[in-house]
């Protein structure tokens, strides 16, 4: 709060900061705020002012046969992906957080290129790569790529988490009589979940969200739910689009939530105090 | 037992060095005894590589030659989860996701012993460090004290043959420190059990030990019980590590026995004992300050010379007086409260003796 003694400058200072913040924040999701009314339009056409509210492109979406099946692949694709990501990244960052470990920037450069790269660069090469195994039109294909993408998410905040770990827990672990496997198990993952889970939302974020690879490499059975909207938008603009993304924006919301949740329990787990 | 451990040793370090870069020698050549049941602590100033043979002994660094022994067993492919040795570290490592409770079971867990027994093992352990009501409490929750205790339980309580200490007592306050340090001894006299602790506190080594290894740079410079190691350094590094000490330099003049005589700088003559000085060679005397007698006392005393009073500083139960003698500026007297003279005057000469047996000719080195 603002001191008793603060001069006119300060008053004037405290007040247009908290403006300045309230802006930045809106100009952030004011794209979120623009899509949501539409979906309730009954208008046939993506445009403002709604003249009638309905919920008949909530019904368009999950009566129709191809939206549903681009949101059952995409509950299919972002999951796996997460998970091999998730579990590569983590080993990858724990390998790389030892001390003697050889070429560990040069390392740490190809694990997280998959996030420099532009991703139409991997879309291309992956297609590239893939035709030839007959892995293109598949959904391991796509899991395969989708994962790429996701780990260096994992790697940087799981290194992170790590970076302030106290190697010293690794060797009282160790001298009190359990191998690595169970040190890792018992006394590292417990107290780098909060790295983990935080890695994990990046990466099935990233996976559900993807089109440009999406693109080169999904048959139409394996149409993802972005890749599906992006479609509809190219061929007929319906609000069942906007319905879709309301959809979306909900569920990601609620594994944000979910998620920052359970990494909140893990970090006070971690750092138990009084 | 093997051939290459004598009866009593628990632990042998045998021609062991140990260089993290290939090129500089942390640890020059370490032969070592550590005898079953003993307090041995490693002493010496910071970066000496008291840590660094620790570190081997419990398999976090591997010798880069010679050999360590641990019961009649080469250690050195032995990894560390096999060894069975406790340690305890200066901040502790209590594994901050579990109650005081679980890290003490843990240890106990990995050797799938009965939940009863491993309950009543963790009781009595905690009963050992005074913290009976702090089991279900979180690592965080307790004090720098309890924490500590708690660290020293957990690596007592699978009851490994030998028990590891590096600076544990480092973050703790001075009067904490030293109701530690005999709260350590007395765990370790009650258990029998042996105990290699490091630090670069002389008093808490002395206070602790069976016997202490002095180390500088890499190497031991001497190791003895804690009155040997005070009472008669062998050379003049040990003297002024451990305790305090008037260093006074001259050269041996002509050495008889046990004796020796050595001119000083400004020429005189005194005798000391001879404890490494050779015939014709540079020495450096060491006397502690409480050896020294002054004025009225010093008349029954061996070796007399005089000496310019510079400041006395009262101490309470005691009074350190700083003089010059000869070209030593800072020569330092204790001197306890009933024999002082109120007389003493800043800028007075004064008579200044010692027993030739307290004054050691030790061998030069620089300290
Ligand atoms: N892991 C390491 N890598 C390289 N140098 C090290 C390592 N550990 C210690 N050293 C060096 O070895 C020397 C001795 O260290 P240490 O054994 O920790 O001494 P002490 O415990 O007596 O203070 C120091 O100069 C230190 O810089
Ligand atoms: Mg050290």
């Amino acid at each position: 709060m603002l001191p008793a003694y603060a001069s006119l400058p300060e008053k004037a200072w405290f007040w247009l900061f908290r403006i300045f913040n309230v802006l930045v924040l809106l100009f952030l999701v004011s794209p979120l705020f623009a899509i949501v009314p539409l979906s309730f339009s009954a208008d046939s056409f993506l445009v403002y002012p709604i003249r009638a509210f309905s919920l008949r492109w909530y019904e368009a979406f999950l009566t129709d046969g191809e939206w549903t099946r681009a949101l059952m692949n995409s509950f299919i694709v972002a999951p796996a992906a997460t998970l091999i990501a998730t579990v590569l990244g983590t080993l990858a960052s724990v390998g790389l957080a030892s001390r003697e470990f050889p070429a560990k920037s040069l390392l740490m450069g190809i694990l997280v290129s998959p996030m420099v790269v532009p991703v139409v660069i991997v879309g291309v090469g992956a297609y590239l790569f893939f035709a030839p195994l007959g892995l293109t039109g598949s959904y391991l294909g796509l899991v395969l790529v989708h994962a790429a993408l996701g780990v260096p998410f994992v790697v940087i905040t799981v290194s992170a988490t790590l970076a302030g770990f106290n190697t010293n827990l690794i060797r009282a672990s160790a001298s009190m009589g359990a191998g690595p496997l169970t040190t890792f198990m018992k006394v590292v993952m417990p107290l780098v979940a909060p790295g983990i889970i935080s890695g994990a939302l990046f990466a099935f974020a990233t996976s559900f969200d993807e089109v440009v690879v999406t693109l080169f490499l999904a048959a139409p059975e394996q149409m993802t739910l972005p890749r599906q909207m992006f479609g509809g938008i190219k061929e007929n603009i319906s609000p069942a689009i906007a319905a879709a993304a309301t959809i979306l924006i909900l569920f990601s919301v609620a594994l944000l939530l979910t998620l920052e949740w359970l990494r909140g329990r893990a970090e006070r787990m971690r750092t138990r105090k009084a | 037992m093997s051939e290459t451990q004598s009866g009593d040793a628990l632990v042998s370090f045998r021609g062991v060095q140990k260089s993290y870069d290939g090129e500089s020698l942390i640890v020059k050549h370490l032969d070592l005894d550590i005898r079953r049941g003993e307090f041995l602590t490693l002493l010496g100033p910071s970066g000496s590589g008291k840590t660094t043979c620790l570190m081997m002994l419990a398999g976090f660094e591997t010798p880069s030659h010679g050999e360590i022994w641990l019961d009649g067993k080469l250690l050195n492919r032995v990894p560390p989860h096999k060894r069975d040795i406790g340690m305890v570290f200066q901040n502790y490592a209590l594994f901050p996701h579990m109650t005081v409770g679980e890290n003490l079971a843990y240890p106990l867990k990995l050797r799938k012993l009965s939940a009863g027994e491993i309950a009543e093992r963790v009781k009595k352990a905690l009963g050992m460090v005074r913290l009976d009501a702090l089991a279900h409490r979180y690592p965080g929750q307790l004090s720098g004290g309890q924490q500590q205790r708690v660290a020293l339980a957990r690596a007592l309580v699978f009851e490994p043959k030998l028990v590891l200490m590096d600076e544990p007592l480092g973050a703790l306050d001075k009067q904490l420190r030293e109701h530690m340090q005999l709260e350590i001894k007395h765990i370790h006299e009650r258990l029998g059990v042996t105990v290699v602790y490091v630090t670069h506190d002389q008093s808490e080594a002395l206070t602790m030990s069976d016997r202490v290894a002095v180390f500088k740079d890499g190497i031991i410079q001497q190791i003895d019980t804690p009155n040997a190691l005070y009472e008669a350094p062998s050379n003049a590094f040990v003297a002024s590590f451990i305790g305090e000490n008037n260093r006074l330099d001259g050269e041996v003049v002509s050495v008889d026995g046990e004796q020796c005589s050595v001119r000083l700088g400004d020429g005189s003559l005194v005798r000391a004992q001879r404890a490494g000085a050779e015939a014709a060679r540079p020495t450096a005397m060491s006397i502690r300050p409480e050896r020294v007698r002054l004025g009225a006392l010093a008349a029954p005393c061996e070796t007399r010379l005089s000496a310019r009073l510079i400041e006395q500083i009262y101490l309470g139960d005691h009074v350190r007086l700083r003089l010059a003698l000869g070209p030593t500026q800072g020569f330092m007297v204790k001197v306890p409260i009933s024999d002082v003279d109120t007389a003493w005057q800043a800028g007075q000469t004064l008579d200044v003796g010692w027993m030739v047996k307290d004054l050691r000719a030790l061998a030069p080195q620089d300290a």
